[in-house]
């Protein structure tokens, strides 16, 4: 289990380091000015340009890292956005009682039985497409489910003896929360935000697909997946670049997350040492939420007939949607909700 | 004044259910009064409701004054004042009670930082010192383990010295015993006997077990189904059981004495 995850953990970071690496250069350097039209329309990889040019004659290379740019912006602040609001609300949650606890588990499960992509796309309708809207709009779909994880997660640990063991001792509510609380709760929560930011990075690809992320001239992975579907037989590299970039920084998000348990917590950290790890209890979600992005650039390179625009852009938001309903399911069912939150019912 | 007295406390759950029923008692400075009783006779939750901490849902009914200060009705902050300070309570499984992510020295360090004001060099050495009183030997690392890394017998030395870190005046030991190896268990319970005794800490001792409550109480109250069913000198209770329940514990216990001894002799 272990040492698969520390493979895990090496992919993942490698992936992601790598592509951060391209988006801090393309601060410093890029290969040709963004709206540089010199080269041509549509021509192949070659002579200064490493991909080639789009239909517009930019260099595909220079888009693919200002889209990079795009794509991180969109990971770090929608999950900055729905961490804050997530797990503040979450806290809130995880204390309440009774009737305003159920109000809370109603209004959760609400808001995340809606499209996180829909709601998305409401918010840009409203607000207008612009890069700030989407992250806004994906950061508080995201902030649903890291609210609802957060209140589980509070439960529980509150019904730990520690917990009242903590209050015996006279410390403080929000001492407790500080120091024993979120400590607690924080790997689960850590693994979860590493999955959700490759979601979001996919469901900004989605938005801009359909022309409700990024707008032009800034170039999003998900519009040149768009720009490129007509194209997509003749210059299969414009398709197929924004497509493996996309699936590389999701996946190496997805292998990040699950890499990450071992690291926050000391009882697996010593399990890492150990010689001999099972390897049947690793959890099935990197297998699993790794597979679904795959599908993109297949499907971004199916949709060359321009009829399958629509078509495309229900794949990647069913994608989307795909890779979080296990999770929903998880966090529905896999944790039992303590009916007593301090735990000490009489023995 | 009694350091505590409970007086005829009641605790109901939320449908109305009557869990602890008229208890009452009275520790006084440096008393050992042990509370016995089978799993969900009330024993656990009149510890809790000592402390002012029962399960949300639960309502306590009558009378708790822990150092002067009523446990049931007094505003939160008054009686976080008290726990910790004037009280402290050691639990049954020291695998749970500490926290599974913060190493044995911070958890026994918390509280000597928030309420004595100690830090630095003089917070470790005070750490130190207190795992040094529990018989922790290789404090340094002890100090440094997580509860994992620990043995059973270790960690409830490490809640012990968490327990005792602020000089509480009543340590209440809710079943301290019941989660560790019988060497273990005795070893824990001298180390109990003699810390309370050279502290002069009061102590409530509360345990199914009428031998090991024997061991380190004076006076005992025997709770069957919330009620107090009969109180006395542990040696009186003993010695000439009155009620039918004290006598089946009683019993059961000899048997248990004579299948031993039995075991000896073959």
């Amino acid at each position: 289990m272990s040492r698969r995850r520390s493979l895990h953990l090496g992919i993942g970071l490698t992936l992601v380091l790598l592509l951060a690496a391209a988006v801090v250069v393309s601060y410093l350097w890029l290969p040709f000015a963004p709206d540089d039209t010199s080269g041509g329309r549509l021509s192949p990889p070659g002579d200064g340009h490493l991909l080639g040019t789009d239909k517009l004659g930019r260099d595909l290379f220079t888009q693919l890292l200002l889209g990079g740019r795009i794509a991180f912006a969109t990971g770090i602040g929608a999950v900055a956005v729905g961490s804050l609001l997530g797990v503040s609300f979450g806290l809130l949650a995880g204390f309440a009682t009774r009737w305003l606890d159920d109000a809370a588990a109603v209004a959760l499960d609400i808001l995340i039985a809606f499209p996180t992509l829909l709601l998305a796309m409401i918010i840009v309708a409203g607000a207008g497409a612009s890069l700030g809207a989407a992250i806004l709009a994906i950061g508080i779909g995201m902030a649903a489910i890291v609210a609802r994880l957060t209140r589980v997660l509070v439960k529980q640990v509150l019904a730990r003896e520690y917990i009242t063991a903590a209050r015996v001792a006279g410390i403080s509510w929000p001492r407790i929360v500080a120091s024993h609380i979120l400590p607690n709760i924080a790997p689960t929560l850590m693994v979860n935000l590493a999955l959700q930011a490759g979601l979001a990075v996919l469901a900004e690809a989605s938005l801009s697909y359909l022309g409700l992320g990024t707008p032009p001239p800034n170039a999003s992975w998900g519009r040149m997946l768009f720009e490129a579907q007509a194209t997509a037989l003749t210059a299969p590299v414009a398709a197929l670049a924004p497509g493996i970039a996309l699936v590389a920084l999701v996946i190496g998000l997805n292998l990040t997350a699950d890499g990450l348990r071992d690291l926050t917590d000391p009882t697996r950290r010593r399990a890492r040492t150990a010689t001999s790890p099972a390897s049947s209890t690793s959890p099935a979600t990197t297998p699993e939420t790794a597979a679904t992005p795959a599908s993109e650039p297949a499907a971004a390179t199916a949709a060359s007939a321009t009829a399958a625009a629509t078509a495309t852009a229900s794949a990647a938001a069913s994608a989307a949607e795909r890779d979080i309903s296990p999770r929903r399911a998880a966090g529905a069912d896999g944790v039992a909700e303590p009916s007593d939150p301090t735990g000490r019912s009489e023995r | 004044m009694s350091l505590l007295s409970v007086d005829s406390l009641g605790v109901r759950d939320q449908s109305g259910r009557s869990l602890v029923s008229d208890v009452s008692f009275a520790v006084e400075p440096g008393d050992r009064i042990g509370l016995i009783g089978e799993s969900g006779s009330g024993k656990s939750l009149t510890a809790l409701a000592v402390m002012g901490l029962l399960p949300p849902g639960l309502t306590a009914s009558g009378g708790i004054e822990l150092d002067g200060v009523d446990m049931i009705r007094a505003p939160e902050r008054r009686r976080t004042g008290v726990r910790g300070r004037v009280a402290s309570v050691v639990f049954q499984e020291p695998l749970t009670a500490l926290d599974p992510l913060m190493t044995a020295g911070r958890q026994i360090a918390g509280p000597l930082r928030r309420f004595q004001g100690m830090k630095g060099a003089a917070l470790d050495e005070a750490v130190r010192a207190a795992l040094d009183e529990v018989r922790l030997t290789d404090t340094d690392r002890i100090a440094r383990a997580y509860p994992h890394q620990l043995s059973g017998g270790q960690r409830q030395r490490v809640a012990i010295a968490m327990a005792l870190a602020c000089r509480p005046k009543l340590l209440i030991a809710d079943e301290p015993t019941t989660a560790l190896d019988v060497t273990v268990q005795a070893e824990i319970l001298d180390l109990l006997d003699r810390l309370v005794d050279v502290h002069g800490t009061a102590l409530l001792f509360i345990t199914h077990d009428l031998p090991v409550v024997a061991r380190v109480a004076r006076q005992a109250h025997v709770l069957r189904a919330g009620r107090v069913v009969e109180s006395g000198p542990i040696t009186e209770l003993i010695a000439h059981p009155t009620d039918p329940y004290t006598r089946t514990l009683v019993d059961s216990a000899r048997r248990f004495d004579a299948a031993l001894r039995g075991a000896h002799d073959d």
